[in-house]
């Protein structure tokens, strides 16, 4: 007993308590800034450089679907790549993910591609059913890390589920591996509808470094609409929640 | 140092010239591994074969772990469709390796009591194997049921297949079917040119490994190139990677007492293993390291700043996880579900080649950073923790012991990296690699032994990367581990072991 007691008194209060402004360290690379600057030389050698082929080869500009956040652009261009540490990047719109030359200000989820029924739905309480298609155990230990004693996105009804039958739409991480792609239909379809689905990192928005593999297969992404892109590599629990939140109008 | 039987190399030495490795006659291979592998000294990092001209060309990597040498030895056979005799007939431990050379090559094998797959690879030799068709061990008996579990799991966690067959409450046998997270690695490494590429797949190999596995493929391109890393770098790798361990560790033991519903055990742990990852962040912006560990050099070098908080941070770690871990491992309630549960024996890991933690906590010290030395450990003595009784308990103790370990470690590496010179250099992704070579790396994980392997062609080029995560190895481990257990008891072993989905399907 004392010695619970002990650790009880060394735990302290350890749940943040503003999860849309918690400060991460400097280094956290978050939102991209590129220089309105830059040069067509400059975004060529960076659009060759790059190993995620996030770059637009004319304008510069970065695709946060594909980033995989290496900083090897900022390293290579200083002055005109940088990182924000800010981790409030979701997206309900693949090319709202673009991070244009000059766009400084902080991301905003487009109101008017968030379906209606889900904030009439879901807003007091989301479950949701995780999958993983090939992730590589980075992003799903993130999202087990939301729901912890430190981020604890239970607080707002946003919980991961066992079932899809309990689940009201499924997140995917992974670049959806062939081998795993049909259990991914067969868990989506045995979600009841109305459902949500909620990409994870840069493998399950984009592929990332796996894009072009042949044991990767993207129709279920290519053939659904999706409500939420997360990225990051893995996604921040931040950036998850803060998605969510902002999914459900929080 | 050579005989006319196999090459032998150290971790992480220069690469060895193809053709100077002796090729043997299958049976006298056969002889001579099987000879081996009946002392335990010995154990096997790797076996593969690949393609070269006309013929397939087997390599096969043991490691001796009381002379810290690796033998390479090898053989060939041309694609006439003859069987060879099956090694695990008589050597058990080497069953994955032949079930991927049959799954990859179509190799037969007389013999193999299990020859069955391993990763449903995109370009197996059998396009007629299927996840669907997966042939699974079957009891006939009306008293008997079976229970399968997955793809998906309950929890936010990879994909795998568990088929129990039980009776009644108790398993009889556990068959654990993988590939669902297969995303083609080798190939993708194999056909990739970029350095810096290459160094991105090895930290996505496994995401819980970013810093173990990424270290093994720099230490890798670094032996085929011939590039002797700074003190300080090899310092800075070794820091990263305990790190590394500490961090999952804690992780597990929140898991482990999350599943017997200790919940004050869990969320303790949760919130340390949150002041680790963090400072990994601080350090390389990264919770899990991704970005750190590069050829050549590194993108964050550690400096004063950062060495100052990780000082701060591990003396809280360490005193706040010690009282926890007095606290689990002398509670009656948790003892009672670990004491005695999902035993591996003694015997059990060296006949299925267990590594790392799994072969650790039955008593078997391997732990390369000791055997195997590679990095700044080679200038350390490790000292592996050990447990002896093989079940969760000592899966769970070892964790609490390894924590404790590792702060020492890093404590000691940080004494040796302030006293040297601060040469880390910047990342080399454009290292030349020797023609006509193979090199080998190896590195310990938090959960074992990780090794990969290249081979170059006559322009240096790589025509094969061959990686293997320690949880080939053990997850044999975790279906031994539940026989005659309880089915409410597999999540608490599965737990305990904490394998790779995708550092084995790759």
């Amino acid at each position: 007993m004392l010695k619970e007691i002990k650790i009880l008194a060394d735990h302290g209060k350890q749940f943040v308590p503003d999860l849309r402004n918690q400060p991460v360290s400097a280094r956290f690379r978050g939102r991209p800034v590129i220089s309105e600057d830059i040069t067509s030389e400059q975004a060529e050698k960076a659009a060759a450089m790059c190993p995620a082929g996030a770059i637009d080869r004319r304008s510069g500009a970065t695709d946060l679907g594909r980033c995989t956040f290496c900083n090897e652009c900022a390293l290579m261009l200083p002055g005109v790549y940088r990182f924000t540490n800010d981790y409030r990047i979701a997206a309900t719109r693949r090319e709202s993910l673009v991070v244009k030359p000059g766009q400084s200000d902080q991301l905003r989820i487009d109101e008017t591609a968030v379906r209606k029924e889900i904030r009439r739905l879901f807003r007091r309480s989301l479950k949701l059913r995780q999958v993983s298609a090939g992730g590589d155990n980075s992003c799903e230990m993130e999202l087990g890390a939301a729901g912890n004693v430190n981020f604890d996105m239970g607080r707002y009804g946003i919980e991961f589920v066992a079932s899809p039958r309990h689940a009201d739409g499924i997140v995917i991480t992974g670049p959806v591996s062939a081998n795993m792609a049909e259990a991914l239909e067969i868990c989506y379809d045995a979600t009841p509808s109305p459902k949500v689905i909620i990409l994870v990192g840069t493998d399950a928005i984009s592929g990332g470094l796996f894009a072009g593999s042949p044991a990767v297969k993207r129709n279920f992404i290519e053939n659904h609409h999706i409500d939420l892109y997360l990225p990051g590599n893995p996604a921040h629990p931040l950036t998850f929640i803060n998605g969510v939140m902002d999914l459900l109008k929080l | 140092m050579s005989s006319n039987l196999y090459t032998e190399v150290r971790n992480g030495s220069g690469p060895v010239g193809i053709r100077e490795i002796p090729v043997l006659d299958y049976g006298r291979f056969y002889e001579e591994v099987i000879s081996l592998l009946g002392n335990e000294r010995y154990h096997c990092l790797t076996y593969f074969c690949y393609p070269a001209g006309p013929v397939l060309k087997f390599i096969c990597c043991i490691a001796d772990d009381g002379s810290g040498t690796i033998r390479i030895l090898s053989h060939e056979k041309s694609d006439d469709g003859a069987p060879l005799r099956s090694l695990t007939e008589s050597c058990y431990a080497m069953h994955i390796f032949e079930r991927e050379i049959h799954e990859n090559h179509g190799v037969k094998y007389d013999g193999h009591p299990w020859l069955k797959p391993v990763r449903y690879p995109h370009d197996r030799a059998d396009r007629q194997n299927v996840m669907a068709n997966y042939p699974f061990y079957e009891m006939e008996s009306e008293e008997l049921h079976e229970v399968g579990v997955g793809p998906i799991h309950a929890g936010v966690i990879e994909p795998g297949h568990f088929r129990f067959i039980c009776n009644g409450e108790k398993v009889l046998h556990l068959e654990i079917q993988l590939g669902y997270q297969h995303r083609g690695i080798e190939k993708l490494f194999a056909d990739e040119v970029d350095g810096l590429r290459r160094a991105m797949l090895a930290e996505n190999i496994a995401g819980d490994t970013a810093v173990g596995h990424g270290l093994a493929y720099a230490q890798l391109a670094e032996s085929l190139a011939g590039y002797m890393p700074s003190g300080s770098l090899q310092a800075e790798r070794c820091i990263a990677l305990e790190l590394e361990r500490i961090a999952v560790h804690i992780g597990d033991t929140a898991a482990l007492c999350g599943d017997v519903a200790y919940q004050l055990g869990q969320v303790a742990s949760e919130a340390l293993r949150t002041v680790v990852i963090n400072t990994t962040q601080s350090w390389c912006g990264n919770r899990f390291g991704k970005g750190l560990i590069r050829p050549g050099g590194t993108n964050f070098p550690l400096d004063e700043e950062i060495a100052g908080e990780l000082l701060r941070n591990l003396e809280v770690v360490d005193r706040r996880f010690g009282t926890v871990t007095d606290c689990v491992y002398t509670l009656p309630s948790v003892l009672g579900r670990f004491e005695e549960i999902g035993t591996v024996t003694r015997a059990q890991a060296i006949a299925i080649g267990a590594v790392g933690m799994v072969a650790r906590t039955c008593g078997v010290p391997r732990d390369t950073r000791a055997t195997h030395p590679f990095q700044y450990y080679r200038q350390m003595a490790i000292t592996p923790a050990m447990q002896e009784n093989g079940d969760v308990l000592a899966r769970g103790m070892l964790r609490a012991l390894e924590v404790k370990e590792s702060v020492k470690i890093i404590r000691r590496l940080l004494d040796e990296w302030r006293a040297g010179e601060k040469t880390s250099g910047r990342p080399r992704y454009d290292l030349s690699f020797t023609p006509d070579s193979l090199a080998i790396s190896v590195t310990e994980g938090w959960r074992g032994e990780i090794c990969h392997v290249a081979v170059t062609d006559g322009d240096g080029r790589p025509v094969l990367w061959r990686i293997k995560d320690p949880s080939m190895h053990n997850w044999m481990a975790l279906a031994l581990a539940v026989r005659n257990q309880e089915i409410s008891d597999f999540p608490v072993c599965n737990k305990s072991f904490n394998l790779s989905y995708c550092g084995n399907d790759l």
